[in-house]
């Protein structure tokens, strides 16, 4: 276990009277870089300009290296807290160049160190020849590198990054993702990012927050969040799938439209029960040979694979990714078998209720 | 409507630059020539006027009054550049990023004074603050007639004047900089170690350079060009040279030598505000967010809209009151047959003029679309830089050549045909309206071109895959899309129009007065109050563009 650099203790945020931060917590250990996942206006830029300062704090505390550096009635002014930013339009310095973006935010520094240290930061976002050149000389991809390299050159304690593929064409979004996370690991850098896309939360990030409407679902790595959500909530966000209906039967296993299934057991349900499974595309298999037949309703080809979505004789709707050389048609039945390791499993009656995954 | 490949043959003879090939001299190209020779004309005609010297008067000129000119002129454009960076600069990061009481009234009611034309200003500064006026006239009476009291007929004076009645160019430019992106450079600046006030001077403030230096910029050329305030200040200028040459000494070469030196003056700073210009475009906007804003607390709110409202009042609110309360008193002297024959006049040159230039506006703005080459744009960009050119040089600029036509006419009908004829061209509309169409070209086409620019050749496309071509698809989808655009030129050119004083003055035929020729002729005569109600009515129609302006800024 590492040292924590970042904690966050029941935090609450309001604009006006509208309350958009709720009671949110969350550790980041040194070396982590975290990430908040979360449709638009659901609070997480919030969340990110409130650590770095910009916004007062309505309740809870805010630590940074174990001192706290925002309470209610209390916030120690940005420019004192360490914190690097990277924002969602970079907000480079216009009238700078690269360099001098860059050399910024190094004070106190002789004038050979500074320029060793711009250099090295330059080398690492792969412009060490462009020092010269001003902002607007270069492409998005380009000064997104410069804006990371600006927010790492005063070595800050922690790194904070609004959107920060956002403002990129899809490819470059992809390559410069695998990138940045590169850079921060290099520099063993502690970071916290948000964004809407959960293809970039899974790259770059270790540890992620599902955010919705003020509140964080669930805080956890990848892995646990796609296979293990907390709720429903979670289990739309992340991935595709789709909840089956089903009734618990003898001996944990839960009777639906695909047949009685029987995994990892999953407790507290008594027989009987209605309750919601997560079934996602990969834990449906297609098989000719299987008794069990659906029907085709929609088909999305997407190269390697087709999702199929598929009715099933009970008249639930379940999806299937199959490979792609298999075609079938809307309207075709063919055969599915099931392939669930763990079954994640809701209580019918109540959403917003919690977990039942072992 | 548009031809993606006007010229056919451009491929396969790439050696000839299209220029040279007769094909490119088409209608459109060849009205755009036309254009942005009657701005070369002036100008040329002006820096010509060295080749045949009037000897004796600039002899007189240059001995007496050249170094007290470019003197004044000196201290005219730093004092008044300074105070409308000071005030203008200060104003905008109040009302663009901070919050303090009235800041949503204060942001738009600071624009205000564009309403009124320099020339108002100034002689009701004079009415207040002179001797007989109200101010000393107070003073008096409380402390008897031994106190001191500034003269506010002096360099400072004019200074004051101008800073009041220009300032709104710097803080309307200065304060779209911060709006868009001020907020964002301080938290940048913050979260890299530095103190707000720090962030401010190594940020936002070396950011907005552009900006500041592009309003600057616009403000040195409307101090340069200034006739109306200066000679009712009596603080000789160019401007007042160039009237004083012609109209006192009737020498029209001294006129234009010393309208070109003021050209001089002018090309300095027109090619450093188009180098501003490009460089104003590397940032893009974004708007800011209502929880954004710096909010001022305790002494600091008060002191902020205590400033405000004190430029506020005394570049409008105490002015725009002494002239009602001047026009009430004169009311019913005033108000009479003679007054609305001065607001006929106005309001006719003032239509047919924005109806020409708006025309003409339109034209250039369709061939910059349709030929979107080197040249074309060059020529384009030549015809629109008519506004630097000061009122009095193109006075001056234009006459001379009009004149030389019409004396060519008649000689040769008189050697040709023995007859006598009149003047044919001089003392008609034409020359005023040539030179307005110069300087206001830019004003109505910046307006219509932006317009121009949301019907992209796609809605072309579209409107023609739907069977609509030539008259039908101007009619029905152009002039729609246009229509704003073109209202908003026209009421631009419209005011300026009726403001313009100096070019007014000096071409009108006999008889046209105007309000502003009206207003300089009382206020040469020290009648403040009677000038009053026509600057009223100036006034009232110069708050027709900013109307304009501000609702489009509400829209944006």
């Amino acid at each position: 276990m590492g040292r924590n650099v970042l904690e966050l203790k029941n935090i609450s945020q309001a604009y006006g009277r509208q309350l958009v931060v709720k009671n949110l917590s969350l550790t980041l250990e040194k070396g982590e870089i975290g990430c908040l996942l979360g449709a638009s206006g659901c609070g997480k830029t919030t969340v990110l300009r409130t650590i770095a300062g910009f916004e007062p704090l309505l309740q809870g505390e805010i630590h940074l290296n174990e001192k706290i550096v925002s309470q209610p009635g209390y916030s120690m002014p940005p420019a004192k807290r360490a914190i690097g930013m990277v924002f969602q339009d970079y907000a480079l310095f216009p009238h700078l160049t690269l360099f001098d973006n860059v050399a910024f935010g190094l004070r106190g520094l002789k004038k050979s160190e500074r320029i060793l240290r711009v250099n090295e930061m330059l080398e690492l976002v792969g412009l060490a020849h462009d020092y010269a050149k001003y902002p607007h000389e270069i492409s998005g991809g380009q000064q997104q590198r410069v804006a990371l390299a600006r927010a790492l050159a005063p070595k800050p304690a922690l790194l904070l990054m609004d959107e920060p593929f956002s403002n990129l064409d899809v490819t470059l979004r992809e390559r410069l993702s695998n990138e940045v996370r590169d850079i921060l690991k290099a520099y063993e850098a502690t970071a916290l990012f948000v964004t809407h896309n959960q293809h970039e939360a899974f790259a770059v990030a270790d540890r992620i927050g599902v955010m919705d409407d003020g509140n964080m679902l669930q805080w956890a790595n990848a892995h646990q969040l796609y296979h293990c959500p907390h709720n429903r909530r979670v289990a739309s966000f992340v991935g595709e799938g789709l909840l089956l209906p089903g009734v618990v039967r003898e001996g944990r296993r839960i009777e639906t439209g695909l047949g009685l299934l029987a995994g990892i057991p999953t407790c507290d349900c008594s027989p009987d029960q209605a309750v919601d499974i997560l079934i996602r595309p990969e834990d449906v298999i297609h098989d000719d040979d299987s008794p069990v037949k659906a029907e085709v309703i929609r088909r999305n080809f997407r190269g390697a694979n087709v999702l199929y979505t598929l009715r099933l004789s009970s008249g639930d709707l379940v999806q299937a990714l199959v490979p792609s050389h298999c075609d079938h048609a809307p309207g075709e039945h063919i055969g599915i078998k099931t392939d669930v390791r763990h079954l994640v499993v809701f209580d019918k009656r109540d959403p917003s209720e919690l977990p039942k995954t072992a | 409507m548009s031809n993606p490949l006007p010229n056919g043959t451009a491929l396969t003879t790439r050696a000839v630059p299209s220029f040279l090939r007769l094909q490119f001299y088409d209608g459109w190209r060849l009205m755009t020539i036309v254009v942005a020779a009657m701005v070369i004309t002036p100008l040329s005609v002006v820096l010509l006027s060295w080749l045949n010297p009037a000897g004796e008067i600039w002899g007189h000129l240059s001995e007496t009054l050249l170094a007290d000119l470019l003197i004044n002129t000196f201290w005219l454009v730093t004092g008044v550049s300074t105070g409308t960076v000071i005030l203008g600069v200060s104003l905008a990061w109040l009302t663009a990023v901070c919050d303090f009481p009235g800041r949503k009234f204060f942001s738009w009611s600071l624009l205000l004074p564009l309403a009124m034309p320099a020339y108002v200003l100034a002689f009701v500064s004079l009415g207040i603050f002179d001797f007989s006026g109200p101010v000393q006239s107070l003073l008096r009476h409380w402390f008897g007639s031994s106190h001191w009291f500034p003269d506010i007929r002096s360099t400072a004076g004019v200074i004051t004047v101008l800073t009041l009645a220009l300032y709104p160019y710097v803080y309307l430019l200065t304060r779209n900089a911060f709006q868009t992106q001020g907020k964002r450079m301080l938290e940048a600046a913050e979260s890299l170690g530095c103190s707000p006030r720090r962030a401010f001077f190594r940020v936002v403030l070396p950011m907005a350079r552009p900006w500041i230096a592009g309003g600057t910029l616009l403000v040195i050329m409307e101090s340069l060009a200034d006739f109306g305030a200066v000679s009712i200040f009596n603080y000789d200028t160019f401007t007042t040279a160039i009237y004083k040459a012609w109209f006192g000494f009737f020498s029209l070469s001294a006129a234009a030598q010393l309208a070109s030196c003021l050209i001089v003056l002018v090309f300095v700073i027109i090619v450093a505000e188009q180098r501003m210009r490009s460089r104003m475009r590397f940032s893009e906007a974004r708007q800011m967010t209502r929880g954004d804003r710096i909010q001022l607390h305790g002494l600091w709110r008060f002191l902020a809209t205590g400033y405000a409202l004190a430029i506020l009042s005394v570049a409008f609110i105490f002015p725009l009151l002494q002239l009602l309360y001047w026009s009430l008193e004169i009311f019913h002297e005033e108000f009479t047959v003679r007054y609305w024959q001065l607001v006929w006049h106005s309001l006719t040159l003032g239509v047919t003029a924005a109806l020409l230039i708006c025309g003409v506006a339109l034209l250039l703005a369709y061939t910059a679309r349709r030929h979107p080459d080197l040249p074309t744009t060059g020529l384009v960009r030549i015809a629109n830089l008519g506004y630097a050119l000061p009122g009095t040089v193109l006075a001056v600029g234009i006459f001379i050549p009009v004149a030389a036509i019409d004396n060519f006419i008649i000689d040769l009908g008189e050697t040709l045909f023995g007859v006598e004829l009149g003047q044919l061209l001089q003392g008609t509309l034409l020359i005023m309206l040539l030179a307005y169409l110069v300087r206001f070209m830019a004003a109505g086409f910046k307006a219509i071109d932006g317009a121009m620019h949301r019907v992209t050749p796609s809605i072309d496309e579209a409107a023609r895959l739907a069977g609509l071509r030539g008259l039908r698809l101007l009619v029905t989808v152009h002039l729609p899309m246009l229509r704003s655009g073109l209202l908003t030129a026209l009421t631009l050119v419209f005011v300026d129009v009726m403001k313009e004083m100096p070019i007014t003055l000096m071409t009108r035929p006999f008889g046209w007065d105007t309000l502003a020729v009206k207003i300089f002729e009382l206020t040469s005569e020290g009648e403040w109050e009677r000038a009053a109600l026509p600057a009223i009515t100036l006034l009232f129609s110069g708050l027709l563009p900013i109307v304009v302006l501000m609702r489009k800024s509400e829209r944006d």
